[in-house]
């Protein structure tokens, strides 16, 4: 399709500027040509190809609107409206305001800058939420890049481009013709290189690419041309981002060489774990990963070169929804006061049967206190000593859990309102499943005031468990001498 | 247009009473069943009476091979079918014998063909139940040009078939509820389940909502009075392997 020209109406869409030429599509500003004013301003995007190029070349154009059409949520654009493909094709969405990721990273290129960990942690976290958000909807993107990524003024990720992604629910229009890699080749992931579809871990290894190279400048596998250059990161492993960047913090490498992973189950579980650790580095579980600095050798390597020949990717068996439901973040919000040992004892015992349940959950043990309880003046009630106090109270709780094949972290909240903070951190961390005591001592009151768990129950966007003491220490040596 | 896709209901009234409340409670405004409305089931005479009642207000009504069974009984009662069909028969008045016995095999409408069994040779019965047999049925619909969409029952299964990249047929399983996109510009070939004896292991009853001016087709499965279905079953005499696969779904 050649440029449109500004003016141009097309099923009562006036045209306007031509706000970006790729190598695929035009993109241009668009109103109503009825003067209708919009919800929001609107852009076009009009591929390059007509219809007269042959269906095939506008495969990728069907599939970002048959995506679209069923995405909600304000991780992507909405769509207006789509054109007849075997007219003219465009799609009408939302303009999200903002400069791509590739024009940030161009940005920090030309002023020779690197930007510090935290921010690359803030704006890779912004990243996977926006992907949990796709992945619960059941689509893989599979071509995520700078390009493909906005960043709105509001702190949001918008993500863009669907046309190579993949809906669980829907036929997959692109199936057959990508048993070879499509995609684009710095990002893609592994098991895309050898034709599997689907697996949303796939995004989050096209995501650690782009923190690797937000955090260093450089891409960890190059951009390869060949499907032997592709291969290579099927065995190889990148250099260590501190090899680059002396001054990268090890959980950041830590983050970025798991999303890294060859292999998909080696990577995190799902977008809202990654975005987890992404979001308290301080609870980043550090391993060899994260600290070396040399790299692998070439014995290493060739010991793992000699197994990806032979290595055959299975596609997930479950649709992504399902794959990341069975790895959920599983919040306990431990109280700290008025608080029997009973009642511990009970919610760990639950815990450790919801944990059982779900291998790959990650735990998160929460405890509120009031933002008045520290004080800059009172040595031992500072901040960070009545921190400490607390985490070790929460770590010694968390002791006899089995943990092995779990991630747990330890947070301290500081808020007036505790059934508000536990909401916010349930929600901002995509939190599955809350864990709480039932504070049964509450009850009587309960007419009057909504206790603690029932405003959590009542708000909170997951599944919440209260936990009652089901037997209370006094009791057992009653239960015990009975006849 | 929304067209409810009803087929093998094999003389399952509870399970077709369910499907049409789900369908109308979805907007259906026309109706469409493809054949095997009799069989293996216990209330031909009531599914009857509704399928004429909607045939009055303008469905499209199809033969399928169990209207053939009951028609003209086969003399060996091999099957399960053939041993119904005898009592079908009976169950049957002549002038009913009749209207099914003048029902057409196939109805082309501009962008839908519907049929029965497969396309290509719809008094052969054949099975649509995998990619080249819906080859073969979808090639043959597409002699008339503005074919999009072949729709057919006979396999008690739900399955689209679709064109991706390659030149082949892909399969590909529905999930239910999920209006998925089906634009004109390609050629699609749907089995739709069936109402009245599911074999997927999902005792639910199946149909599908095909929505012509949105090109959006949603496969659904619809819970129903099953055990009643099976007592009626047991009641009337009939094989208990009848009954109890209504039961599992089998």
């Amino acid at each position: 399709m050649k440029r449109l020209a500004p003016g141009t109406e097309l099923d009562g869409f006036r045209v306007g500027e031509c706000l970006h030429a790729g190598g695929m599509a035009h993109v241009y500003a668009v109103e109503f040509a009825q003067g209708t004013p919009a919800p929001f301003p609107m852009v076009m995007k009009v591929p390059r190809m007509t219809a007269g190029d042959g269906a095939e070349n506008i495969v990728g154009f069907e599939v970002e609107h048959q995506i679209m059409q069923t995405l909600q949520g304000d991780a992507v654009p909405r769509l207006v409206a789509a054109g007849d493909l075997s007219a003219v094709p465009y799609l009408v969405m939302e303009h999200i305001p903002g400069l791509s990721l590739q024009q940030w990273l161009d940005q920090q290129t030309e002023a020779g800058t690197r930007p510090p960990p935290l921010e690359v942690a803030r704006i890779g976290a912004a990243i996977a939420m926006a992907l949990h958000s796709l992945h619960k909807q059941n689509v893989c993107h599979l071509d995520l890049k700078p390009a493909n990524v906005l960043l709105a003024p509001d702190g949001r990720a918008v993500l863009l481009d669907f046309g190579l992604s993949c809906h669980a629910q829907l036929p997959d229009l692109l199936a057959e013709e990508l048993r070879n890699a499509v995609g684009s080749p710095a990002w893609i992931a592994p098991e895309q290189v050898v034709g599997v579809r689907g697996d949303p871990r796939s995004d989050l290894f096209a995501l650690g690419v782009m923190l690797y190279e937000m955090a260093t400048g450089t891409l960890p596998f190059g951009n390869p041309q060949t499907q032997g250059g592709l291969r290579q990161r099927l065995w190889m492993s990148p250099t260590p981002l501190r090899c680059l960047r002396a001054d990268t913090p090890e959980w950041l490498q830590e983050i970025v060489m798991r999303c890294l992973q060859p292999q998909a189950q080696d990577r995190y579980p799902s977008a809202a774990h990654l975005a987890f650790d992404l979001r308290h580095p301080d609870q980043v579980k550090l391993t060899e990963r994260g600290r070396e600095v040399a790299g692998l050798g070439f014995w290493q390597h060739l010991r793992r070169w000699v197994r990806a020949a032979g290595m055959h990717y299975q596609p997930s068996p479950l649709a992504a929804q399902q794959q990341i439901e069975r790895v959920p973040i599983v919040m306990v919000a431990l109280p700290h006061q008025d608080v029997s040992d009973a009642a511990l004892f009970s919610m760990r015992q639950e815990t450790d049967r919801a944990l059982g349940n779900l291998p790959g959950a990650r735990l998160a043990v929460v405890t509120v206190i009031s933002d008045s309880a520290t004080s800059s003046s009172d040595n031992a009630k500072s901040e960070t000593s009545l921190h400490r106090q607390h985490l070790t109270r929460l770590q010694q709780w968390a002791q006899p859990l089995d943990l092995e094949n779990h991630q747990a972290s330890f947070h301290v909240l500081e808020s007036g309102d505790v059934a508000q903070a536990l909401l916010r951190y349930a929600e901002g961390n995509h939190v599955s499943m809350i864990i709480l005591g039932a504070a049964t001592h509450g009850l009587q009151m309960q007419r009057l005031v909504a206790t603690v768990p029932i405003k959590v129950a009542m708000h909170a966007p997951c599944t919440v468990m209260l936990v009652k003491a089901a037997l209370p220490f006094e009791h057992l040596a009653d239960e015990a001498s009975a006849p | 247009m929304r067209l409810a896709l009803l087929s093998d209901i094999h003389a399952n009234v509870q399970a077709l009473d369910a499907c049409m409340a789900h369908a109308q409670s979805q907007g259906a405004s026309h109706w469409a069943l493809l054949g095997d409305l009799v069989g293996y089931g216990a209330n031909p005479c009531e599914v009857l009476t509704r399928v004429q009642a909607l045939a009055h207000g303008g469905a499209i009504v199809l033969q399928g091979n169990h209207e053939a069974m009951a028609i003209a009984p086969p003399p060996s009662e091999q099957s399960l079918g053939a041993r119904t069909a005898g009592w079908t028969h009976q169950q049957l008045s002549p002038d009913q014998r009749a209207w099914l016995q003048a029902l057409p095999l196939l109805h082309r409408s501009g962008p839908l063909l519907l049929v029965h069994a497969s396309a290509d040779a719809p008094e052969r019965w054949r099975y649509v139940d995998n990619e080249r047999m819906a080859a073969l049925s979808l090639n043959a619909a597409l002699a008339h040009p503005e074919v999009r969409y072949v729709f057919g029952g006979h396999v008690h299964h739900q399955t689209l078939y679709y064109k991706g990249s390659g030149q082949q047929l892909m399969p590909f399983k529905p999930s239910p509820g999920v209006a998925i996109p089906v634009p004109t510009h390609r050629r699609w070939l749907a089995t739709i389940g069936s109402v009245g004896q599911p074999r997927d292991g999902d005792p639910r009853a199946a149909y599908a909502l095909m929505d012509v001016a949105a090109c959006k087709l949603t496969f659904f499965r619809v819970p129903y009075n099953h055990t009643a279905a099976a007592r009626a079953i047991r009641d009337a005499g009939l094989p208990e392997a009848l009954a109890a696969r209504l039961e599992t779904g089998q």
